[in-house]
């Protein structure tokens, strides 16, 4: 103890501790409102029934349109929200991609340029995409298109949440 | 290290005597608690202030959820009060506080009344404090219909039934604040514009010359 405190530094210490407490029991709560989307938990996404049997899904992707029930705020659209995958057989295996760029997010689609045959080609910055989702190197995405989890039951293609890469 | 970021603002910007002509002028010993203890009379407008401030404040992250229109207003109100952590607090300082300013500033009001301070040289700033009582009330009246329950709509109906009752102005008076020919879709946005820009614009430019007021003709002597 040899830096001893000053009366007034002891002061003005005291008010300014005071002070900052009362302003951040003013100021937490309305910073918490507002950070509170930053912190809430995304609904988990479960399985949803197409309107596809299993014997429809070929080697040709198909687009299927599907819906998904989101709840958006206080909005919770009647039916749930449209949404497409591209859906293919593969190496025996099901592959459900999802439209959306990895570039920018527009929405790519199959064979959409006639001068990019059996490719995925998003229109916005000539993004491309082989038939299995895979970025074709040069041209502006960085990471192949995401996957959907798929299931069949009782015939019927089922879609999943996007698959964690 | 605030000191010497502090230092190098104000080298540049010599901010100094700005708040020095701001903050730094004495109070008289008959308007400080400390002296003597019923001096607490002369904080109501100050406390007003403060209150206005955080009502500001509160507002500011409250418009951050709240749409205004006849379909979500209701809805986006009861989504942050029942869904986002803390909605019941910011909302109930926004709603409290509405209360608490129109107490202080009456309180203001009386201390002012009973100790003479509107006499001259000191009537315009009289004056200048009733007009910011209205913008407050302008406040009360625009925010009420916010939320859009069914107190908020009867009561703004009856609010423009009263101004409808003007003379010869009444009925464009109230088409004027509903926008139309009734409380509904078109009068929200309407009061929603009122209660965060022209109303709090008005209010500021108000408050503004309140306290240049105050700074230039002193706070008036003790009784």
């Amino acid at each position: 103890m040899s830096k001893k405190v000053s009366r007034r530094q002891f002061l003005t210490y005291t008010l300014g501790g005071t002070a900052g407490f009362l302003g951040m029991g003013m100021l937490f709560p309305m910073i918490r409102f507002a950070a509170d989307p930053m912190l809430k938990k995304g609904g988990k996404g479960a399985f949803v029934k197409t309107n596809y049997k299993e014997d429809q899904i070929t080697e040709t992707p198909l687009s299927v349109d599907f819906r998904v029930d989101v709840k958006d705020g206080w909005y919770v659209p009647e039916g749930g929200e449209p949404r497409t995958a591209w859906v293919m057989k593969s190496e025996g295996k099901i592959l459900a991609l999802s439209p959306v760029c990895k570039h920018l997010g527009c929405t790519v689609g199959w064979e959409s340029n006639p001068q990019f045959k059996g490719e995925f080609f998003c229109p916005c910055h000539f993004g491309r995409y082989f038939k299995n989702g895979t970025n074709v190197p040069g041209t502006p995405p960085t990471k192949p298109l995401d996957q959907y989890e798929t299931k069949i039951e009782a015939g019927h293609l089922w879609i999943g949440p996007i698959k964690k890469a | 290290m605030l000191r010497a970021v502090y230092k190098w603002v104000d080298e540049r910007l010599d901010v100094t005597p700005i708040w020095r002509d701001v903050a730094d002028h004495e109070v008289p010993e008959h308007v400080n608690p400390a002296h003597h203890f019923s001096a607490f009379i002369y904080c109501f407008g100050g406390l007003t202030f403060f209150v206005v401030m955080i009502q500001i404040l509160s507002g500011m992250f409250l418009a951050m959820y709240y749409v205004p229109d006849i379909i979500n207003a209701h809805a986006s109100v009861k989504y942050l009060q029942t869904e986002v952590a803390m909605g019941t607090i910011v909302r109930g300082m926004h709603h409290w506080g509405a209360s608490v300013a129109i107490v202080m500033l009456f309180l203001h009001t009386l201390r002012v009344f009973f100790t003479g301070s509107y006499k001259n040289p000191r009537e315009f700033n009289w004056i200048v404090g009733v007009l910011i009582f209205f913008m407050m009330l302008g406040l009360g009246f625009t925010g009420y219909l916010l939320p859009w329950d069914n107190k908020a709509y009867f009561a703004t109906k009856v609010g423009i039934q009263i101004a409808e009752s003007v003379p010869f102005i009444g009925s464009y008076l109230a088409t004027f604040l509903q926008g139309g020919d009734m409380v509904g879709a078109t009068t929200i946005p309407r009061f929603y514009a009122l209660h965060v820009f022209f109303l709090p614009a008005g209010l500021l430019g108000l408050l503004a010359t309140h306290f240049i007021l105050i700074r230039r003709q002193g706070i008036s002597g003790p009784l």
